[in-house]
């Protein structure tokens, strides 16, 4: 999986500690997440990996009982700072969920929703702006005679990628997947798999998931969690063939437990 | 001895049997109401009662004032009643979390939710008929869009609340502002649910007469001046049904008929589009 790019840091996660309410469910984590490339978040359930994921964009703040203390430099600057705007971090930091999320309106203006918050495209940019990330997403040709029917009415894995193409259309600069594929079958789980290996040119990619083939087939980096710490992180050929700690080799070869 | 299964399968069928009692039981009542309506109020629905004013005793005439002044009357309380209820009611289901005004708010709701209507026709009897000196139809709609108010709180937030919070996340996640999250996506997402409530409400106000009695009154002639006494269907009934003529018994049966279907059209209606639309979330 490794190919050889230049590695330039994008995020750096520094003594981040995370808290709903009392319970503290980060614990003290470092790493670095280079630019450009696949990082996996990978763990069993409650490990905090997608708590990780959502202090990348701070989506915890809609909720009032939840906190993260340390930094988290996004080049170079602390995206947890309170002067930090959150919806420009957001339109810089996308995020696709678990289970599909399109919009009660129709597939164009789903696109559009996004691409319209920050830019005055006019009506002709934005048909391309549309067409250019449903292409990225490889929806196009499924939907480009469908672009005034509802989002709603697609099946479960048009709409993730529905929902990965209104992520890209905003043009963010670091894509958050949060086990984009757990509720989707093995065909629209090879297609977005396949999708994320060509979006990595263009975008940063987190992903967490509790697939382990798949952190392995589809990043360049993986992060192993269990219950609010980091114990492993490195190139994934190396956690997944020469694991330096025990708890990451039994979790992979599924000793765990 | 019975086996476990047997015993079980006993029970459910007392239970299922208990239950269609119950539901004959309440069916009945309902099914006797309608038949004594129907039975007494078509004869008398004729052409008339559209057309004419409500006629002086032992003569013939129509409901055409009542008519008129409860369509107006209702259609203003919901036009006052329901932009309020659904600020207030969005409100309480996407600013709600923190602080103690919505959860005060939301007390103050309920406890308006089951005030006897009556209460509500004296509030405004005292705060606006008083003050100005005579009953009005500003005063019955003001009275009746008290009632729509906290009826569309609770189903605006309500229906708010079932908007799944992935929705609101997946919107957040693209940098959009609170506000154009709620106004774009949930309201949207909720939208069908929310009518469904302006029209639950409006099949509400439309058969009450305690709250019309102490504001509007009632008016013998046609008049859609709302700074005078307005005609109304509950408030004719109530005159009319106690009255010892017949015209006017007659008259009473044809208006609580006319009350009875509109409201009972409100409610189909407002259940046909919440399936419709709901299947979508």
């Amino acid at each position: 999986m490794s190919v050889e790019k230049t590695v330039t840091p994008k995020l750096v996660v520094r003594d981040l500690n995370f808290y709903y309410g009392a319970e503290r469910a980060l614990k003290d984590i470092n790493l670095t997440i280079q630019e450009k490339m696949v990082t996996a978040f990978i763990g069993p359930s409650g490990c905090g990996k997608s708590t990780m994921l959502r202090t990348f964009n701070r989506m915890y703040q809609l909720y009032p009982k939840q906190k993260a203390t340390g930094e988290v430099l996004l080049d170079g600057e602390n995206i947890l700072d309170n002067k930090q705007d959150l919806n420009t971090l957001r339109a810089k930091i996308g995020m696709v969920f678990q289970k599909p999320t399109p919009f009660p309106m129709s597939i164009y203006d789903n696109i559009a929703f996004g691409a319209k918050l920050y830019e005055n495209l006019s009506r002709h940019d934005m048909d391309e702006r549309v067409e250019w990330a449903l292409r990225k997403a490889a929806l196009w040709t499924e939907v480009k005679d469908k672009l005034k029917q509802s989002g709603t009415g697609l099946s479960g894995g048009q709409q993730q990628r529905l929902c990965i193409a209104r992520a890209i259309a905003v043009k963010p600069q670091i894509l958050l997947l949060d086990e984009p594929t757990s509720a989707l079958d093995p065909i629209s789980t090879a297609h977005i798999e396949k999708l994320i290996d060509e979006l990595k040119a263009d975008f940063t990619i987190i992903i967490v998931t509790h697939n382990m083939q798949q952190a392995a087939r589809v990043s360049d980096y993986t992060a192993y969690m269990y219950l609010g710490d980091l114990i492993e992180f490195g190139e994934t050929s190396t956690v997944f063939t020469n694991p330096k700690r025990k708890e990451t080799e039994d979790y992979i070869t599924g000793r765990f437990g | 001895m019975l086996t476990l299964y047997a015993r079980r399968r006993l029970i459910n069928a007392m239970g299922l049997g208990i239950s269609a009692l119950a539901m004959l039981f309440g069916l009945f009542w309902l099914g006797w109401i309608l038949w004594t309506l129907l039975a007494n109020g078509l004869p008398h629905l004729t052409t008339a009662v559209f057309t004419q004013m409500t006629p002086p005793p032992n003569s013939t005439g129509g409901l055409l004032n009542a008519i008129a002044g409860s369509l107006m009357m209702t259609f203003l309380a919901a036009l006052i009643g329901t932009p309020i209820g659904i600020l207030a009611g969005t409100y309480l289901a996407e600013f709600g979390q923190r602080g103690w005004l919505a959860p005060t708010t939301r007390f103050i709701n309920d406890v308006l939710l089951s005030a006897p209507s009556i209460v509500i026709g004296l509030f405004i009897y005292e705060m606006y008929v008083l003050k100005i000196g005579h009953f009005s139809g500003w005063a019955g709609a003001l009275a009746l869009s008290i009632l729509v108010i906290p009826i569309v709180i609770r189903t605006t937030e309500n229906m708010l609340r079932l908007v799944p919070n992935t929705l609101r996340e997946a919107a957040a996640a693209l940098g959009a502002p609170q506000w154009k999250v709620i106004n774009m996506v949930t309201l949207r997402a909720a939208r069908a649910g929310i009518i469904t409530g302006v029209l639950l409400a409006v099949a509400r106000i439309s058969g009450e007469t305690a709250p019309l009695l102490f504001t509007s009154l009632n008016n013998q002639f046609w008049s859609n001046d709302l700074n005078r006494p307005m005609a109304n269907l509950p408030v004719v009934i109530f005159q009319f049904a106690m009255s010892p003529y017949e015209d006017w018994q007659n008259l009473a049966w044809a208006g609580a008929l006319l009350i009875t279907i509109s409201v009972l059209t409100l409610n189909v209606l407002a259940r046909v589009l919440f399936r419709q639309k709901s299947t979508t979330y």
